[in-house]
């Protein structure tokens, strides 16, 4: 299992890349976290999710 | 009699004490967007003494500022930077202050960014703050970020939070109230947001990491 900002999910052997183009993610909106560390944009593709895996994906919305 | 250097610096450690006041001194912070968060970022800072202030912005002050920003009514039409610097000089007339009037973006963030110890997201697009955030996090992972999402709309205050994201990655806001869904901005409540940035710099200066 891969715990996706708070939730568990069956997605271990999946890439970042395949896990957002299921969400409703604005990919030019986001920053990945995995384990702790930042994972460059140019990464999505190949960072593959192991079981065990905390991920966050930090959203920004507009204003400042 | 205006102060002299030494007294400004003396006053100041007789509110922080002098161990906190050295490092908020020698400490430089980088403010990216000098909106409602950057120029109430610059404001706080500046008062709480910290030595230098990288200001970056290619903006010019809009009478649609003016109801959140600290700039003045006169100061419509200058560049945010040169207008920001002459208000912090009339508030604390020693902080060292380091001007770029222009676009950060992936190419020149590096350069622009390299010497400041922290660096806070201060923009009010989505886009510009996930690619600055991504930008500073991949090239530059020795740096703190302390970066802001969702300040918009009148609700409650007690929603704006400060939150450690990993162990260089800051973030501060309610994260869901966005301007893209209709939202004004109000003064009081995105200069909470600055606040909480603002406070956890100074906190990350005083080696208080967590939030």
């Amino acid at each position: 299992m891969v715990k996706i900002n708070g939730e568990e999910l069956n997605i271990a052997g999946k890439s970042i890349a395949e896990y957002l183009e299921a969400t409703n993610y604005d990919p030019k909106r986001i920053a990945v976290e995995r384990n702790g560390d930042i994972v460059p944009k140019a990464q999505y593709e190949d960072t593959v999710l192991c079981d065990g895996d905390t991920v966050e994906v930090v959203s920004f919305v507009g204003g400042g | 009699m205006f102060p002299t250097k030494e007294q400004w610096y003396r006053a100041l450690c007789e509110r922080h004490g002098e161990d906190l006041q050295e490092k908020f001194t020698s400490a430089t912070v980088a403010i990216c967007g000098l909106g409602g968060l950057g120029s109430n970022i610059a404001v706080a800072l500046a008062r709480a003494g910290v030595g230098r202030l990288v200001l970056i912005d290619f903006d010019k002050v809009d009478i649609t500022n003016l109801h959140r920003q600290q700039y003045k009514a006169e100061q419509i039409g200058r560049y945010k930077t040169e207008a920001l610097a002459e208000n912090l000089k009339e508030i604390s007339p020693y902080t060292e202050i380091v001007l770029h009037t222009v676009k950060l973006t992936e190419e020149n963030t590096v350069d622009l960014l390299e010497d400041s110890d922290i660096i806070c997201e201060a923009f009010d697009n989505a886009q510009c703050k996930a690619q600055l955030v991504n930008t500073v996090l991949e090239k530059m992972p020795h740096k703190y970020i302390v970066a802001a999402s969702g300040m918009a709309g009148l609700f409650s205050a007690n929603t704006i939070k400060t939150r450690k994201v990993t162990n260089k990655f800051y973030l501060c806001g309610d994260e869901i109230s966005d301007v893209r869904d209709g939202l004004g901005l109000v003064s009081s409540r995105v200069m909470l947001c600055a606040s909480h940035q603002a406070h956890m710099v100074l906190r990350i200066l005083a080696n208080e990491f967590e939030v």
